[in-house]
């Protein structure tokens, strides 16, 4: 282990002296109060290090000690229902530290060193030790299965000593290899190196999401990548923890980066007392949180986006389909500008480091179906938030962004301040999936291709004639063009917008989509129909059945979506009473 | 090293002072600067290597020399002196009392800088604060606890807003302790006597501290001032268990003095010359507000900004809209047409309202009832722009409900008088009042049992001004 000494301190950026042996990315512990960095440049025995701490008082000639290994996670039984700082410290530990603030040079251990778990072993002596072999199984939650692999960095070799099935603690030895080495629980893996997979596949499940203008208009794949952009207030963080909450994800890695501390609070307080409607367990039981927030160090908000992906990847490499979320990857981009700077290296685009692009396809790549090393199939999905300046987004971390996603959510302006949530709009967002999804979808609902062609064409025209509109008004235009603006209001009332706070409503599965979808569109073609056979405008839209179909999000349940059937009935029936009414006016 | 000055200094280059480093000097580290007429300031150390020491004076630079300059360092970061003794008292940015009253006797000093809270440790704020003002607690409500900017312009009312707030401001219920904490940064001696007098006359003035660094003193004293004043009201709130009230004007003269600095410090700017970390720069001031765990005290923070040219996207209201729990945006169109507070229905949020509203806090039908009249208000937006290009006349029956219905939320809703204080009720019932204009099948945010319950039904569509004709659409059918 070397030691150096301090030579300059600029911020959370020390310059020393005396590390000839270190690497980069080596984790150093720096000054008297220990201090937890990370070396990013080297030159000669000069190191320059990123401090993930407070440095204030920190002294020109205080040692720094290289630790010779990257910074890493610790990976093992207990993630589940943790929350972490950007480098993995237990906040609930260090609580119990240093109380309610946070103060420079804690340590905790990532995972309770104390807890016993239930091992089973799934190999016995003799059996060979090898990348991807299932040495046993843990119950991490009563919904999830920890399954414990040799990782990418095993030597291969056999196994000469493997636990009984019994109760123990993650530091015990479970297998030990004929080569002498041991293994436990827990393996550590460094944070900047994505963890090996066999094969990249084509993604074609969705990640159904239970908010109705994802999954019908933009839906995104499981193991996909997207973006959720929009200025303050547009609703990024509102729409992450939505998704968070409902998707069909096996767990969800939640991470704050660089955001508010209630923010956190909010999902520490509200997910332990939400059912998963899937496996009936809190959604506590499948989440784990990463938070460094906007007033914790920079640096380890720079790190916590990796903290979080690795850990991703390691349920991942059980066979899991992960979802990340990112809120905000603008906050960590801010971050590498703010070390940019203090590096004092030559700015590109707005002082952002002409590598951003590069960190950012690196990110995004992290995610994917994949084939594991043990033959299973798993998902990353990344959803990011995007915080742009001004709410302008022509910005480089937008513009960026939007190579390396196949999704695009663009939060709407004028949709957040009319309180349409999620203010997704319909306009300006896209995915990619579509046509990759078609299958999946086919499966729940056939219709679903024609139902989303002919929303999105209902909302396209409804544009173009709202232009007209702002200009002469909607009444100098034609009965069948008013439909489309009457039809295009109750999809937005009555499909894409949705309460996250109405019981029934916070949460809207697949079938129930399309049904919705199906009221709209049947009550459209016959309005059509009727409008051509002479019923004016005024009369259609003042049937009362128009009010009960936009109000059908919030009355009628997930369960008994078969119930909706006879809305469409009585749909037809109201038709068919106008269609007598409008022929006795004519008769008469 | 305390007690030992050190002569001269290599550099004097705005407010950065560049000193070799002759002792082991900390980063961060507090250091006094002697002149040659003997007058002291302050500054911190913001960059050392083994041979110099970078020092950000917190005031004025007029008469350093090279020559006749005596550097002491004082081993301890910016600290603030705190003790019960400092509420009712006035201090300037750096925690000097300026009241002419003895210092504060404690020997407790804290770090101004604070510590950031662990988000395990904070408690969801949800206690509902009554302002007594409409269109904040009926469609923006504050929360004890929320941090919740005024963005103004130049000439807006806001700190008559902020006055009415702090007089007004209570909480439903249970009562205890409150204190109010001031920091002025940058503002003229009206403004901070303005606040001073309304603090008197609502009988307050012995539970406010207040931080002045008056428009007069050196600009880099802001950057201090605000990390005084929430060092005193952690201290209250976390220690004496208060509800802290802190009100934060100018945010945008702490900026300045950031930009100022930065550039100073050759450092690269982004957006409008401002330093890369504004966002990092504000958060950790703005983070100070919350609850914690085990604690009953609070602080709430009230910060007012004034948005250079009106301008929502300039990067410090930006960049303070993606850090506060909400903004109170004000508008000068609504207060150019005589309405006070003008506070404009759309772009002002409260992100904290959705878990502080409803049964148990402030009434059942609030959110809905809130979700409706933004809806209402949206299109009436839109009309307005219609009727602008094909005048009034023109606007289909429906649209002229709906601009009926804006011009009375305007003047009946949202304009209050200055000392006017509604009760919730009031406020929500009043809410009804002016939905009550809308013809019932508009109203598809609400649910029809909240409907039946609370709209008020003799003074339905018959009793709008305007309209020449009733709304064109059916009753709504009850049975959903």
């Amino acid at each position: 282990m070397s030691t150096g000494s301090i030579t300059r301190i600029s911020g959370p950026v020390v310059y020393a002296q005396g590390l000839a042996d270190a690497g980069l990315y080596d984790v150093v512990k720096v000054g008297a109060a220990g201090l937890i960095g990370e070396i990013i440049k080297l030159k000669g025995d000069q190191a320059t290090i990123q401090i993930y701490e407070d440095n204030t008082l920190m002294r020109v000639g205080e040692p720094v000690e290289c630790l010779h290994r990257p910074l890493s996670v610790a990976l093992g039984p207990g993630l589940i229902g943790s929350i972490y700082d950007g480098i993995q410290r237990p906040l609930p530990v260090l609580k119990g530290v240093s109380g309610p603030f946070l103060a420079p040079g804690l340590a905790g251990e990532p995972l309770d060193s104390r807890k016993e778990w239930h091992f089973v072993p799934s190999i016995s002596v003799g059996d060979p030790i090898a990348p991807g072999v299932v040495f046993g199984t843990i119950r991490e939650t009563k919904s999830i299965e920890h399954r414990l692999i040799f990782d990418a960095s095993v030597q291969a070799s056999t196994a000469a000593y493997v636990a009984p099935e019994g109760d123990y603690t993650i530091s015990a030895t479970l297998v030990g290899a004929s080569d002498g080495r041991t293994y436990g629980a827990v393996s550590y893996w460094p944070v900047r190196t994505p963890r090996r997979f066999k094969e990249k596949l084509v993604t074609r499940e969705p990640l159904v999401t239970g908010l109705r203008v994802i999954d019908v208009l933009f839906p995104i794949a499981k193991g996909g990548s997207a973006a959720v952009p929009g200025g303050f207030g547009t609703g990024k963080t509102m729409t992450q923890h939505a998704i968070a909450k409902w998707c069909d994800a096996d767990i969800i890695v939640y991470i704050g980066c660089g955001e508010r501390g209630n923010e956190m609070t909010e999902v520490l307080t509200e997910f332990p007392t939400l059912i998963d409607p899937r496996t009936g367990r809190s959604l506590m039981e499948r989440t784990i949180l990463i938070a460094n927030t906007s007033n914790m160090p920079v640096a380890a908000r720079e790190v916590s986006i990796y903290t979080g992906i690795t850990i991703a990847e390691y349920y991942r490499d059980m066979g899991y389909h992960v979802a990340v979320m990112a809120d905000s990857t603008s906050r960590w981009a801010e971050a590498l500008r703010e070390l940019s700077g203090r590096l004092e290296e030559m700015p590109a685009e707005e002082g952002f480091p002409a590598y951003l692009p590069t960190r950012l396809a690196e990110f995004y790549e992290r995610g994917g179906m994949v084939t594991t090393l043990e033959g299973k199939r798993g998902s990353v999905t990344i959803i990011g938030a995007v915080s742009p300046p001004g709410g302008d987004f022509s910005e480089p971390v937008t513009q960026h962004t939007k190579r390396f996603i196949r999704c695009f959510w663009a939060l709407d302006r004028d949709l957040a301040n009319a309180r349409h949530y999620p203010a997704i709009s319909w306009n300006d967002s896209y995915s990619e999936y579509t046509e990759d999804l078609v299958a999946s979808w086919d499966a729940i609902d056939p219709a679903w291709v024609t139902l989303r062609t002919k929303a999105m064409e209902i909302l396209k025209k409804e544009r173009r004639l709202a232009d007209i509109v702002r200009l002469i008004g909607p009444d100098a235009l034609p009965d069948e063009q008013r439909l489309i603006l009457l039809t295009a209001d109750m999809i937005k009332d009555g499909f894409l917008q949705q309460n996250s706070f109405d019981r029934i409503d916070m949460y809207c599965a697949p079938p129930k989509q399309t049904l919705l979808l199906t009221c709209i569109l049947t009550f459209h073609e016959l309005a059509e129909q009727a409008i051509q056979n002479g019923s004016p405008l005024l009369t259609i839209s003042a049937l009362p059945i128009r009010e009960k179909i936009v109000r059908l999000k919030s009355s009628l349940e997930n369960e008994r979506v078969q119930e909706g059937q006879a809305v469409i009935q009585e749909i037809r029936a109201a038709f068919a009473q106008l269609g007598t009414a409008a022929q006795g006016v004519i008769s008469a | 090293m305390r007690g030992l000055e050190y002569r001269g200094i290599l550099r004097a280059d705005g407010p950065i002072v560049i000193a070799e480093n002759r002792e082991n000097v900390g980063f961060s580290e507090l250091v006094r600067v002697r002149d040659r007429s003997g007058q002291y300031r302050l500054g911190r150390v913001v960059d050392l290597s083994q041979q110099a020491v970078a020092i950000q004076l917190f005031s004025e630079n007029t008469g350093i020399s090279i020559e006749d300059a005596w550097v002491e360092y004082l081993e301890k970061p910016l600290t603030f002196r705190v003790g019960e003794g400092i509420v009712g008292r006035i201090f300037n940015g750096l925690g000097e009392p300026i009241d002419g009253y003895p210092p504060i006797m404690s020997s407790d000093l804290r770090d101004i800088n604070g510590r950031p809270i662990n988000p395990s440790a904070r408690v969801y704020p949800r206690d509902f604060i009554q302002t007594g003002i409409s269109a904040i607690d009926g469609m923006n409500t504050l929360i004890r606890g929320q941090k919740l900017p005024i963005f103004s312009g130049n000439g807006l009312p806001h700190n008559r807003l902020a006055a009415q707030i702090v007089r007004q401001a209570k909480v439903l219920r249970g009562e205890s302790q409150f204190a109010i904490v001031f920091a002025g940064m940058g503002i003229k001696y009206d403004v901070a006597r303005f606040f001073i007098d309304s603090f008197e006359k609502s009988g307050v003035l012995a539970r406010v501290v207040m931080f002045l660094s008056l428009a007069d003193s050196p600009s880099i004293e802001r950057l201090v001032t605000p990390r005084t004043a929430l060092t005193a009201a952690e201290y209250l709130a976390y220690e004496k268990n208060m509800h802290v009230l802190v009100v934060m004007t100018d945010m945008t003269n702490y900026c300045e003095a950031l930009r100022e600095v930065s550039a100073a410090r050759n450092e690269v700017p982004s957006r409008k010359g401002y330093p890369g970390y504004l966002y990092s720069d504000l958060a950790s001031l703005y983070e100070r507000a919350g609850k914690i765990e085990g604690c009953e005290g609070s602080i709430t923070q009230l910060p007012i900004l004034s948005m250079p040219n009106d301008d929502i996207s300039h990067p410090i209201p930006d960049l303070t809209g993606y850090i506060t729990e909400g903004q109170i945006v004000l508008e000068r169109e609504l207060a150019q047409r005589g309405i006070y507070p003008p506070i404009a229905g759309l772009p002002s949020l409260s992100r904290l309202m959705k878990d502080g509203i409803g049964e148990g806090m402030t009434r059942e039908d609030h959110r809905d009832l809130a979700a409706q009249l933004f809806l209402a208000y949206a299109y009436v937006k839109t009309v307005r722009d219609l009727a602008a290009i094909i005048g009034e006349e023109e606007l289909s029956d429906r649209d002229k409900v709906f601009l009926n219905f804006g011009d009375r939320f305007e003047r009946e809703f949202l304009a209050q008088g200055e000392f006017e204080n509604r009760s919730i009720e009031q406020t929500l019932d009043l809410g009804w009042k002016m939905l009550s204009i809308l013809p019932e099948s508009e109203l598809v945010r609400i649910p029809p049992r909240f409907i039946e319950k609370y709209l008020p039904h003799e003074a339905a569509a018959a009793s709008t001004a305007g309209a020449t004709a009733p709304a064109p659409s059916a009753p709504a059918p009850k049975e959903l």
